[in-house]
């Protein structure tokens, strides 16, 4: 069976909020859309997002370490939004594990986002109906679009390609792989939710310096002594004693 | 959580609705098996029948202002299968529905004994419809407290304490209606329901008392590190992506100083369970239906402080990830 | 509402009614390709083009919310002008007609061009025209224009032209596909953000090592493998420590020392001789035409005498001290380099910048042994200048990337003279997985154009004789008079800051005001917020700009601004020309600007409009032609008088730079059909030819043209045939820089020629060292340190360009509002707690705003994001929005002169040899704020309402865009 998903490398994210915009870019005129903004130029401006990126500081001065996280609904395996919805409006794609939202279902009642560990859900306040991520559903098998097209805004503007798109049921994919050999890892294990998600991990190169590498005979410095000509010798050597 | 105010009078009045119809059948039990003298005057039963209804119906309208689409609500039935939410739609009409039956039986006087069990006890209408509101009624309870004992994100709210707290404050809050209800209609259950409504309000004391132990308790089951997954004992939110705030932060937070939700636990303590206590322990000895009139006021007012604090309380393991707003 | 059910496996998204068009992003200087979907005339999606050489497909926060920009209330849509009878600055404007704004400024232009031309001005700030607005200049025949590159990085342009004949910014950078090492030193966002998280990422995932040297860790330096704070403005010592460290070790490239380096030419060390610290020259031509003639000496280490440098088989010595026959003292130019850095020891390191003696010496080994035991070898054939055939290109793996962070410091220009200079002796330049160049560079150092030199050139009704900006190579080109003063308003080129190569544009107001040198009539501002971001105390300069002298005129008599939306400036215009978007004009990346070039050879990109313009907008471009066909500027008229272009378009396609030239403002699609490139007559169809390959084009070079170009004959011989450049003499790289030295020997009194006036002597002489050294900035070197410990800085957010995206409804929810970043062991020291509302106080002013603790800044620092402060009611904004009431801006504290001192009373805070802006220089303390005192960051301003034309959307509630029926819903024009 399939499972869509995202893994995002938080090895070379920079936190550049790309993924935000272009999310929220391409599902303002999409079927999720608007994505509404209340107070777009007043006080306080807030509005619909799909994905937000947030940064964290780890560890205290000068061992400090600055995570930028991206966060978008994880498409969780065992999602525990999806049983908890009363209308039937959230559910979970047989085809490919996606989580989506019916708008036209949704009541509003909120309780989906309750039951989301996460916090990925968000509730639409103008249009009172629970929106989240569709993994671009409406992207990925567009045929309108051209093949390298059909990946989540998210992904194709991402300029450190930290989102990596695809199948994670398939060992074979560029995603499966990159949880295994990158350690991939899930938000919040502790809740069974498994989701699709994944993370990698920072990963850091050292250099290890050998003593041998610094003092080498082949130093350039050695060319600067200045090859002045000794005057002939008048101290005794050894011809004054060997005859051969 | 942000305690809604809709879902606060919704969980509230449907308590002290069902709650109301429970002391009513309670009493006709009472009598019916001769455990006390007979109540004649139906009047009791039908007018508490439609307070009880009436409570559960304000409370139902006070939901739909929690819903996006109320436009839409019927469609919430549809996945009783799973969603305990949406049992609660099906259960809380059914239980307002068996409850007016139950009002209307008596009302119309349905009393004629339909047949005998065998110990000699004659089984009529109202207490068949009785019976099936109970049931409504019990399920109701059980709905309503899954809703949120069933999150088990919201680790306050995960335990059976939950359940047993909202059936617990229903009774007790409803008991005291029927005191009220009772006393000022003049009738003779007014002690009858004084005592088990002092019962039912010991109860709930103790059991309130007891999730409050048990959620100083909860070790966050979420941290920093799970949520992030970085091992590290000093993590820090520098921003959350949004500094005017999002939905997450306004669904999540209350919003109000630690003082205020310390206080608040403290009024719903005395509101909810020791002045109502107080008084209807006063009104065994007294005549006057004000004393538990205003035994069932107070105790409402420290049940909405009581529900206020039962959110406020509850800490969301998204708002890990929302902490910081720069 | 509408909402679509999302079940339909196949969902049509891309319905009828929508067309894709390609242009060029413009919401950073960055200049993505990007394509745009248009439904029912409203932008559907903005993405990267993935066939555009540049971004590959990519984009950023910015450039995916462009929406919200071409849809922002803030835009202007009429020609305004300042009501009669109204004071400046009180926001009274009425809409007029093009045709009447033109007749203004044809009137009063017309006029100071027939009588005193260098009383028009005109700066332009993130302009990516220059070639178009410098050329209006020239021909206008003012002396007064600049960009934004002298407050912006001009030491980083000028740092490394100086010494390497090309540098980071859009002239190069690293060759991170290649590189195994990489240091980032002071850089936050950059302009080439999007290649360079494209390139970081590629460079972290084939496990390069990345090393980011910053006094904060935000954005690229946190996915850094090692971050190394270092205390702002010391990273002159850090470098030079670093050399110390490599020459003790012999850890250099010899060979591409000697071979490519002016290391081994010989200094005369005459004392008090006029060529003292001048190269030794076999002969003493008169030189032809701006290249270093190869007549100077190296010493042979084999016979032990002096040789004609890059003599066939003679390896000279780098170190030593030699005599020449004629007893001339002299010595290798390296050689004075080691003796630069004798006492620059990491300990001696370690007490300025607060980094550890091991760290750095840690950090030498590692540049110097990856460099030298990584080598790369490419298979590519190639011949060097002298003849000389090479069967593969070498490259030394070890790259750096550094801007603003050494650039916005008083000692930038020597610090990037070291880190040059060190890129250098690791054998990195031009090379593979080192730096790389990027067409039209590598110049000549330095590059040939050069600023007027006199009053003469300043003429009534003519052209400018010279470029308004230029690189001088000698006290003789600079622009100053008789007396040894300035000319331009802005002081540039004058002894103050002689090699200010971009002008000085943030003095431009101050000056103009004092009117010191003299005072203009019209100051025409376009694309640049000199009311707010881009000006130093902008709080004074906001009053200068509605000073009246005795009379009650205003000290600067008419402004005209352009601007596309309503920022701060707009304001303070009398006359406001409303600008298109940049979805809405034609516009050209040129080769005679900044282009976009790769390092694989030339690429230059247009716009072209996908939209209409808004309103009455009118692209700033058409106005330049317009105007200057109405003055009869000589390149905008044809011989009987008449008008030359029709628009900017018309221009493009036919302006050459001298007629048959075959060099115009595109370097594409050339030739009567398009078939040349680079060079060749025009072609009426090149933007429709630009617009079918992606507005871009893109020129690769055969590869052995690749590298090494500074000394590539088939290269050089390329760009010489293709006129981008006039000579194809090797560039050699000046480790030693004698152009320095000509200053300081004039600032010596040792020369006939011009020298400085005497008040500047010292500081000229200090400060034009051939070699690089270290010193305290200039503002630390006037403030009582003891009472303003602090360094204060500001960086770019990702997310947010300069002051322009307040306006936008998507990025702002991601900053809406600044907080001053500092280290908890500061609030603790200072008993405030995080959060708390906190003064900034340097010696200059004060502002009032909340801190946050971090973990990631060195201690000593406190930083916030840049320009994320609004004044009250500008940008469309509500004026209780957070922009305006917890935003501030630190310009307010950052001065734009030094206090007085001996080099004079009212020298720019800028560094002393190119007159870059020491934005990062200003030191501060910090303390709690009264708890009486209100909960709003100061200084505030008096709200702004909206202008005359603009959609006011300051109360919407709501706002939901949707492609196709946004306007319309929205109820806007
Ligand atoms: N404290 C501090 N101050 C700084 C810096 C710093 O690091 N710290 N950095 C400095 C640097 S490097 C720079 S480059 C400057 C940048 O400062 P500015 O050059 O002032 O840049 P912006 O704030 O982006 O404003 C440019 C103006 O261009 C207008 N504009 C935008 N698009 C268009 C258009 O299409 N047409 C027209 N006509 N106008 C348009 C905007 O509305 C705005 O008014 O700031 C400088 N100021
Ligand atoms: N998103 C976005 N992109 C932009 C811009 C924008 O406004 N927004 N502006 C554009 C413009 S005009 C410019 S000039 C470029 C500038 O691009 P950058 O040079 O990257 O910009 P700054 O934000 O000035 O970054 C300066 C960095 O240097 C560090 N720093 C300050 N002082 C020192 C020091 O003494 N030593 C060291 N080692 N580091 C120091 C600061 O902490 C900061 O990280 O960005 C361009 N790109
Ligand atoms: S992340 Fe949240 S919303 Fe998404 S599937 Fe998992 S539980 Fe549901
Ligand atoms: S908000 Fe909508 S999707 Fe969520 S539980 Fe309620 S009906 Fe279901
Ligand atoms: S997959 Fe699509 S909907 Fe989900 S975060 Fe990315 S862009 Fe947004
Ligand atoms: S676009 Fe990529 S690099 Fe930028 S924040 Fe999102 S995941 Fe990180
Ligand atoms: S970096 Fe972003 S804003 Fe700048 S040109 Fe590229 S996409 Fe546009
Ligand atoms: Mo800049």
């Amino acid at each position: 069976m399939t499972q869509l998903a995202l893994v995002i490398d938080l090895n070379v994210c920079v936190g550049c909020h790309a993924c935000v915009t272009s999310c929220k870019e391409w599902n303002t005129s999409g079927p999720a859309g608007s994505m509404v903004d209340k107070n777009p130029y007043k006080e306080d401006p807030t509005g619909t997002f799909f994905n937000r990126v947030q940064s964290f500081e780890i560890g205290t001065y000068p061992q400090t370490e600055t995570v930028h996280f991206p966060k978008s609904c994880l498409h969780c395996e065992e999602p525990p939004c999806v049983p908890v919805c009363p209308t039937g409006a959230s559910y979970k794609r047989e085809e490919d594990g996606i989580v989506l939202v019916d708008y036209d279902k949704c009541i509003g009642c909120k309780y989906c986002s309750w039951a989301c560990p996460y916090g990925a859900r968000e509730l639409d306040e103008k249009q009172k109906v629970m929106k989240k991520c569709t993994l671009c559903v409406d992207r990925i098998y567009d045929e309108d679009l051209p093949e390298k097209e059909r990946l989540p805004a998210c992904v194709m503007s991402c300029p450190t390609s930290a989102r990596l798109f695809g199948d994670i049921h398939d060992e074979n994919s560029d995603v499966s792989k990159a949880i295994r050999e990158d350690a991939g890892y899930q938000l919040m294990p502790e809740w069974g939710t498994k989701p699709a998600n994944h993370y990698l991990p920072r990963r850091k190169v050292k250099m290890t310096i050998h003593k041998d590498e610094l003092e080498r005979v082949d130093n350039p410095l050695s060319k600067e002594e200045r090859k002045t000509h000794n005057a002939p010798s008048d101290s005794p050597s050894l011809e004054d004693m060997t005859t051969w | 959580m942000h305690p809604a105010f809709s879902v606060i009078f919704l969980t509230t009045l449907i308590g002290a609705g069902q709650g109301l119809f429970l002391a009513l059948f309670t009493g006709q039990i009472f009598s019916q098996f001769k455990l006390m003298p007979e109540q004649h005057d139906s009047n009791f039963y039908v007018i508490g029948s439609i307070i009880a209804v009436g409570l559960m119906a304000i409370g139902l309208f006070a939901s739909f202002f929690h819903l996006g689409h109320p436009e839409r609500a019927w469609r919430s039935a549809a996945k009783w299968k799973t969603s305990w939410l949406s049992r609660e739609v099906i259960a809380l009409p059914a239980a307002m529905g068996a409850i007016s039956l139950y009002g209307a039986a008596h009302y119309f006087g349905f009393t004629t004994p339909l047949f005998t069990m065998p110990g000699g006890t004659e089984i009529d209408a109202t207490l068949l419809l009785g019976l099936a509101s109970t049931f409504t009624v019990y399920t109701l309870f059980i709905c309503t407290g899954m809703i949120y004992g069933c999150i088990k994100f919201l680790q306050e709210w995960h335990s059976p304490l939950t359940v047993i707290n909202f059936t617990l404050m229903g009774m007790a809050s409803g008991f005291a209606v029927a005191t009220a209800l009772s006393a000022y209609m003049q009738t003779d259950l007014t002690k009858f329901y004084a005592v088990w409504a002092i019962l039912f309000t010991v109860l709930a004391f103790v059991f309130r008392v007891l999730s409050l132990v048990r959620n100083k308790k909860i070790k966050p089951k979420s941290d920093m590190r799970s949520a992030i997954g970085v091992n590290h004992p000093n993590i820090r939110q520098m921003a959350q992506g949004s500094m005017g705030g999002s939905f997450n932060t306004r669904e999540y937070f209350h919003g109000k100083k630690a003082g205020f939700v310390r206080n608040m636990k403290y009024i719903f303590l005395v509101l909810a369970f020791i002045v109502p206590l107080a008084l209807l322990v006063f009104s065994l000895g007294a005549s006057s239906w004000v004393i538990p009139v205003a035994a069932v006021g107070i105790q409402y007012l420290g049940l909405i402080a009581e529900r206020w604090y039962f959110f406020a309380d509850a800490n969301h393991p998204q708002n890990l990830y929302y902490q910081q707003i720069s | 509402m509408k909402t679509i059910p999302i079940v339909d496996k196949t969902p049509k998204t891309q319905a009828q009614g929508v067309e894709v068009k390609t242009t060029t992003c413009y919401m950073c200087a960055c200049r993505c390709g990007i394509k745009v979907t248009i439904k029912d005339g409203e932008v559907r999606y903005i993405q990267g083009n993935p066939d555009h050489p540049l971004n590959k497909g990519v984009l950023c926060a910015k450039g995916a919310s462009g929406i919200m920009k071409q849809y922002s209330p803030a835009r202007l849509t009429k020609p305004l002008l300042r009501k009669p009878g109204t004071e400046r600055g009180a926001g009274e404007f009425e809409e007029i007609s093009w045709d009447k704004a033109f007749g203004i400024m044809e009137e009063r232009l017309g006029k100071l061009r027939a009588e005193d031309p260098k009383k028009f001005a005109l700066f332009t700030g993130r302009d990516q025209m220059q070639a178009l607005t410098g050329m209006f200049a020239k021909q206008f025949g003012t002396p007064n224009y600049a960009a934004h590159g002298g407050f912006c990085s001009v030491n980083m342009a000028a740092g490394m032209i100086y010494t390497i004949g090309g540098s980071f910014w859009e002239f190069g950078g690293p060759d991170l596909e290649r590189s195994k090492l990489f240091f980032m030193i002071g850089t936050a966002e950059d302009h080439h953000s999007n290649p360079m998280k494209v390139e970081l990422a590629k460079f972290k995932r084939n496990g390069g090592r990345f090393i980011a040297i910053n006094p904060v860790r935000t954005g690229y330096a946190a996915i850094a493998d090692e971050w190394v704070p270092i205390k702002p403005g010391t990273d002159g010592a850090l470098i030079l420590a670093i050399i110390h460290e490599l020459i003790k070790l012999g850890l250099y490239d010899r060979e591409f020392l000697v071979q490519y380096t002016n290391s081994a030419e010989l200094v005369d060390m005459t004392p008090g001789s006029h060529e003292e610290g001048m190269f030794l020259r076999f002969e003493v031509p008169e030189e032809e035409g701006c290249f270093d003639p190869q007549n100077k000496l190296w010493w042979d280490r084999d016979l032990d005498i002096p040789i004609s440098t890059h003599t066939e088989g003679v390896d000279p010595y780098l170190t030593g001290e030699f005599t020449l026959e004629d007893g001339t003292p002299c010595k290798p130019a390296f050689q004075l380099l080691k003796e630069r850095v004798e006492d620059y020891t990491p300990e001696w390191a370690e007490g300025i910048t607060g980094i550890d003696a091991d760290t750095i010496r840690r950090l030498a080994h590692e540049m110097g042994i990856v460099a030298r035991d990584q080598k790369i070898e490419l298979p590519i054939q190639w011949t060097d200048a002298w003849g000389k055939d090479h069967d593969s290109v070498i490259g030394n793996p070890v790259s750096f990337h550094s801007m603003r962070g050494l650039a916005a410091h008083s000692n930038g220009f020597q610090t990037i003279r070291a880190l040059s200079i060190l890129m250098t002796l690791l054998g990195t330049i031009d090379r593979p997985g080192g730096f790389r160049h990027k067409a039209p560079f590598p110049r000549p150092i330095p590059p040939c154009p050069k600023p007027p030199t006199g009053w003469d050139d300043v003429k009534p009704n003519t052209p400018l004789n010279g470029m308004p900006l230029g690189w001088p190579a000698d006290p003789d080109d600079l622009f100053v008079d008789d007396d040894g003063e300035a000319i331009r308003l802005d002081k540039g080129f004058s002894w103050e800051y002689p090699l200010s190569v971009h002008g000085l544009m943030h003095n431009a107001i101050t000056n103009a005001w004092r009117g010191d040198p003299y005072p203009v009539d019209t100051l025409m501002l376009f694309m640049a917020n000199m009311a707010w971001n881009s000006s130093m105390n902008t709080g004074e300069v906001r009053k200068m700009l509605v000073d009246k002298d005795e009379e009650g005129e205003y000290k600067i008599p008419f402004i005209i601004v352009c601007d596309a939306y309503h920022s701060e400036t707009v304001e303070f215009g009398d006359l406001i020309l409303p600008d298109t978007t940049y979805l809405e004009r034609y516009d050209a990346m040129s080769m005679l600007d900044r282009p976009i070039s790769e390092y694989d050879g030339p690429v230059d990109a247009v716009r072209i409009p996908v939209l209409p313009p808004k309103g009455d907008c009118k692209p700033f471009q058409d106005v330049i032609v317009e105007l200057g066909s109405r003055l009869k500027l000589p390149s905008f008229t044809k011989e009987d008088g008449t008008r030359k272009f029709k628009d900017y378009k018309d221009l493009v396609i036919n302006f050459e730079t001298a007629p048959g030239s075959g060099i115009g403002f595109l370097a594409g699609w050339r030739g009567k059909s398009g078939e040349k490139s680079l060079k060749g007559e025009a072609n009426p169809n090149q933007w429709e030819m630009y617009e079918k390959n992606n507005c871009v084009f893109h020129y690769e070079l055969p590869k052995s043209f690749q590298y090494m170009r500074n000394w590539n004959r088939g290269y050089l011989h390329w760009a010489q045939e293709h006129n981008m450049t006039r000579y194809d003499e090797p560039i050699n790289i000046h480790v030693y820089s004698e152009i320095l030295q000509k200053f300081r020997l004039a600032a010596q009194g040792k020369t006939t020629g011009r020298q400085p006036p005497d008040r500047l002597r010292k500081r000229v002489e200090t400060y034009f060292d051939p070699l690089p050294f270290f010193h305290e900035t200039l503002e630390s070197q006037l403030t009582d340190t003891k009472k303003y410990p602090l360094n204060a800085l500001t960086q770019r957010p990702m997310a947010m360009y300069h002051s322009w995206d307040s306006q936008n409804a998507w990025l702002r929810q991601i900053h809406t509002h600044n907080y001053l970043y500092v280290s908890p062991i500061l609030g603790r020291q200072n008993g405030f707690d995080d959060g708390d509302w906190v003064w900034v106080e340097s010696m200059h002013g004060k502002v009032r705003c909340m801190c946050r603790f971090s973990e990631s800044l060195e201690p000593g620092t406190v930083w916030t994001w840049n320009a994320i402060g609004k004044a009250s009611g500008t940008w469309g904004l509500d004026p209780k929005a957070n922009e305006a009431n917890k935003g501030f801006l630190l310009n307010h504290i950052i001065a734009e002169e030094l206090p007085a001192h001996d080099a004079g009373e009212h020298v720019s805070n800028s560094d002393p040899v190119t007159g870059q802006a020491g934005w990062y220089d200003v030191r501060v303390r910090v303390y709690k704020a009264g708890d009486d005192e209100p909960e709003v960051t100061s200084p505030q301003f008096k709200p702004v309402k909206p202008l005359p034309g603009m959609d006011d959307r300051r109360k919407t509630k709501w706002q939901a865009y949707f492609a196709g029926g946004f306007r319309k819903k929205m109820g806007l024009k």
